[in-house]
């Protein structure tokens, strides 16, 4: 056997940098822990869409049609001619930069192709090599190259380790708004079955059964049940609340994370409670809907039609039970979808009345058209108008940071709502660093359906610039805890914070606003609404303890 | 320290620093290295300002008495990083090895010294040390990593169902089985 030991002066030689080589001839390396297994063909089939198949992402062979170019060029030649911002996003990029270091996965993974502008430059290539002249005459030097197997597995990895989150939109002067391209990469991945399984099912089952988990109606009732059963422990209350319930005035709709995932959960009792109170002090009549049991949208992440498709949901059952407005709870991407498209796609919307709360009077002037109201609005105008009976002390041991979630601010411009409730139902509120914040924020790094458990290394790579703020003001102000309005949030940054800032915790808006409102007739209450002692307010248990204990030993002494 | 090696490598500290910073860097692509080095704002550059405040506190330990409470502080951070990065385990730590080239290129004459040898094997088996840290840090992230990885859908769905009452566990009281022996 050869003594294949480097020798020590080959061993100097070994050069830890990467080559410099053009983007286009890095060819694509799908890595483990950074890409999402592969649809379930089950879920492809029952929505209906193309090209439903078992195959992996590491195999050679991705069992595609035959004819998969002139799918993807056909798709290509659609989209250009149906969307117009879609064609200019693909013609006036001048490759300036500006955005290439402003996409939390660029700044966390250091790949280059998570740039938004090589991101970008994955279908452009395509696009000048199919529709344009100079593309067609020149070839690469024009940036231009023909669809290849390579290729297409490259779109694949890389649109989908993008999160739709928009900040990279920001910094564009011309405005080209990346996510749309990564939107419309997706629907041409879509139409060969090449979608990933985190989306294809949860889209699935809220087609079918109503939500991301496909819990069936009697389940999701439970849970609100078993969540009565809970608040009334913790505060004596026995909370009322209305289910599929015909002529309410308003039907609320929340992503199903709220009801099913932890800490989500403890954000829909913030919502039962809120609720209950405003039914006791003002007569206000919510009902729930397991139809409408699903606030998110993956179909957002999967085409337009199927976007529209689950979208359609929320005004049909508002249309059945005969409200007069649609409340919607703590979600993301689920705004972006109900401000940008819901009234083109579902509307109008003439079955429905301009939103004015009852108890206050406030018409909610952004909402007159497509008829909904972001929660956190909503509660900010009961506490501006003094309706709720808040003990924000309760929520003293906390020490609070806000993210802002990237479609609720970027997409419909929610900053300070959400920070006037935190700073009316807590004392201690610390701000991250401006650059991180309100429309500059950093994605969690796992929206627009990358929350998977397989895909860790992406998320955390993805959510470092947001986790590095948060550790600035754990370092700098002792926060414990990060507030967030989003269901993607409160699933994905408890993991986040575990490895990047073990010491800070994850909660939603409401279960702090639950926390801190003084129900009618409730008991004095030691614990919160996890069940954690509130500091301060359990002494008199130790106290008790404490007597036992000495008595005991005073006992033993005898 | 004077002119024992240590104080030579005092005296070319900054030098040192800046280029054991680049070599860390240039593990990255070009593109890339050239972000992480220049973008100065630390939350619009996490990874280039945590590599470049790390480097010099641990080139302090590594010339001071090597408490291991201290080196962890501050190597942790880029470990951390690179551990979740797309680096081998190799990949992740080797930057603490290329330390020695950036000293024998920044002490060429002073190393032609015999008797400066000893010395030399000294200290890099400080920066072996180092390495060794740097191994046990890239090994409890990537546990970490994995440990998160399994337990986030048993935490969300899980513990939700539970609670929820829709899982039913064993009772206490075993239940009798018709015609089991005692």
């Amino acid at each position: 056997m050869a003594d294949e030991t480097p020798k020590p002066e080959e061993l100097i030689q070994i050069d830890h940098r990467p080559p410099k080589t053009d983007w286009m001839d890095v060819p694509v390396n799908i890595r483990k822990g950074m890409y999402c297994y592969a649809s379930n063909p089950k879920s492809v089939e029952y929505l209906g869409l193309p090209n439903a198949r078992q195959w992996n992402p590491l195999d050679d062979d991705w069992q595609l049609p035959e004819n998969w170019q002139e799918i993807i060029h056909e798709g290509f030649k659609e989209r250009l001619e149906k969307y117009r911002s879609f064609r200019v996003f693909m013609d006036i990029c001048v490759r300036c930069g500006a955005c290439s270091d402003k996409c939390h996965y660029y700044i966390g993974t250091g790949d280059p192709k998570n740039m938004p502008v090589l991101r970008a430059e994955l279908l452009r290539s395509v696009y000048r090599n199919d529709f344009t002249r100079m593309g067609k005459i020149l070839g690469k030097i024009n940036g231009a190259r023909p669809m290849s197997l390579d290729v297409l597995k490259e779109w694949w990895y890389y649109l989908f380790q993008c999160s739709e989150c928009r900040r990279c939109s920001l910094f564009c002067p011309y405005g080209i708004d990346t996510a749309e391209i990564t939107i419309m990469g997706r629907e041409l991945l879509n139409l060969l079955g090449l979608n990933i399984d985190w989306i294809a099912t949860p889209v699935a089952n809220c087609y079918r059964t109503g939500n991301h988990l496909g819990i069936q109606p009697h389940a999701f009732k439970d849970m609100l049940d078993f969540f009565v059963e809970d608040i009334e422990e913790i505060t004596s209350v026995q909370v009322d609340y209305n289910i599929n319930k015909k002529g309410a005035d308003i039907l609320f709709i929340t992503p199903s994370g709220d009801v099913f995932a932890d800490p989500g959960t403890y954000t829909a009792m913030g919502y039962l409670m809120l609720f209950h109170y405003l039914k006791e002090k003002f007569g206000l009549d919510v009902t729930w809907s397991t139809y409408g049991s699903e606030g998110g949208n993956f179909g957002f992440f999967t085409s337009h039609e199927t976007m529209k498709r689950l979208n359609s949901k929320m005004y049909a059952e508002a249309k059945r039970l005969g409200v007069k407005w649609i409340l919607g709870g703590e979600c993301g991407h689920m705004w972006r979808v109900i401000n940008q498209y819901m009234d083109t796609m579902n509307g109008p919307t003439d079955f429905l009345e301009v939103p004015v709360s009852p108890i206050t009077g406030t018409v909610f002037e952004n909402a007159r058209s497509n008829k909904m109201v972001h929660i956190a609005e909503f509660t900010a105008d009961l506490i501006k108008h003094d309706k709720l009976d808040l003990d924000p002390s309760r929520n003293d041991h906390l020490k609070v940071t806000f993210h802002d979630s990237c479609n609720p601010a970027r997409g419909m411009g929610i900053f300070d709502e959400p920070r006037y409730v935190i700073e009316n139902v807590c004392n201690n509120f610390y701000d991250m660093p401006a650059n991180t914040i309100r429309e500059n924020t950093f994605c969690c790094g796992s929206g627009a359906g990358l929350n998977a458990g397989e895909n860790m290394e992406l998320r955390l790579t993805g959510g470092l610039p947001r986790a590095n703020a948060v550790k600035h003001v754990h370092e700098r102000h002792g926060v414990n805890m990060l507030a967030c309005i989003c269901a993607i949030d409160r699933a994905a940054l408890p993991p986040l914070m575990e490895y990047w800032v073990p010491e800070v915790d994850v909660t939603g808006l409401h279960e702090m606003v639950a926390n801190a409102l003084i129900m009618p007739g409730e008991n004095e209450r030691s614990t919160d609404l996890r069940g954690e002692d509130i500091p301060g307010r359990e002494i008199v248990e130790e106290a008790q303890e404490e007597s036992e204990v000495d008595s005991e030993e005073q006992a033993d002494e005898q | 320290m004077g002119n024992s090696l240590k104080g030579l490598i005092e005296k070319k500290k900054k030098d040192i620093v800046k280029l054991w910073f680049e070599a860390t860097i240039q593990t990255y692509a070009p593109d890339t290295a050239k972000f992480y080095t220049g973008q100065k704002d630390p939350f619009a550059n996490p990874v280039g300002h945590t590599t470049a405040e790390a480097i010099p506190h641990l080139l302090d330990q590594l010339l001071s008495d090597l408490d291991s409470d201290a080196i962890k502080s501050h190597l942790d951070p880029i470990i951390r990083i690179r551990a979740a990065q797309d680096f081998s385990a190799s990949q992740a730590t080797a930057f603490i090895f290329k330390l020695k080239d950036v000293i024998r290129a920044c002490l060429p004459d002073e190393l032609k010294e015999a008797s400066r040898l000893k010395e030399l094997l000294a200290f890099e088996s400080r920066i072996d040390r180092l390495g060794l840290m740097a191994f046990d840090l890239y090994m409890a992230c990537r546990e970490k990593i994995y440990e998160i990885a399994a337990n986030e859908t048993r935490n969300q769905t899980f513990r939700a169902f539970k609670r929820a009452g829709l899982i039913v566990e064993p009772s206490e009281q075993p239940p009798k089985v018709k015609g089991a022996k005692p």
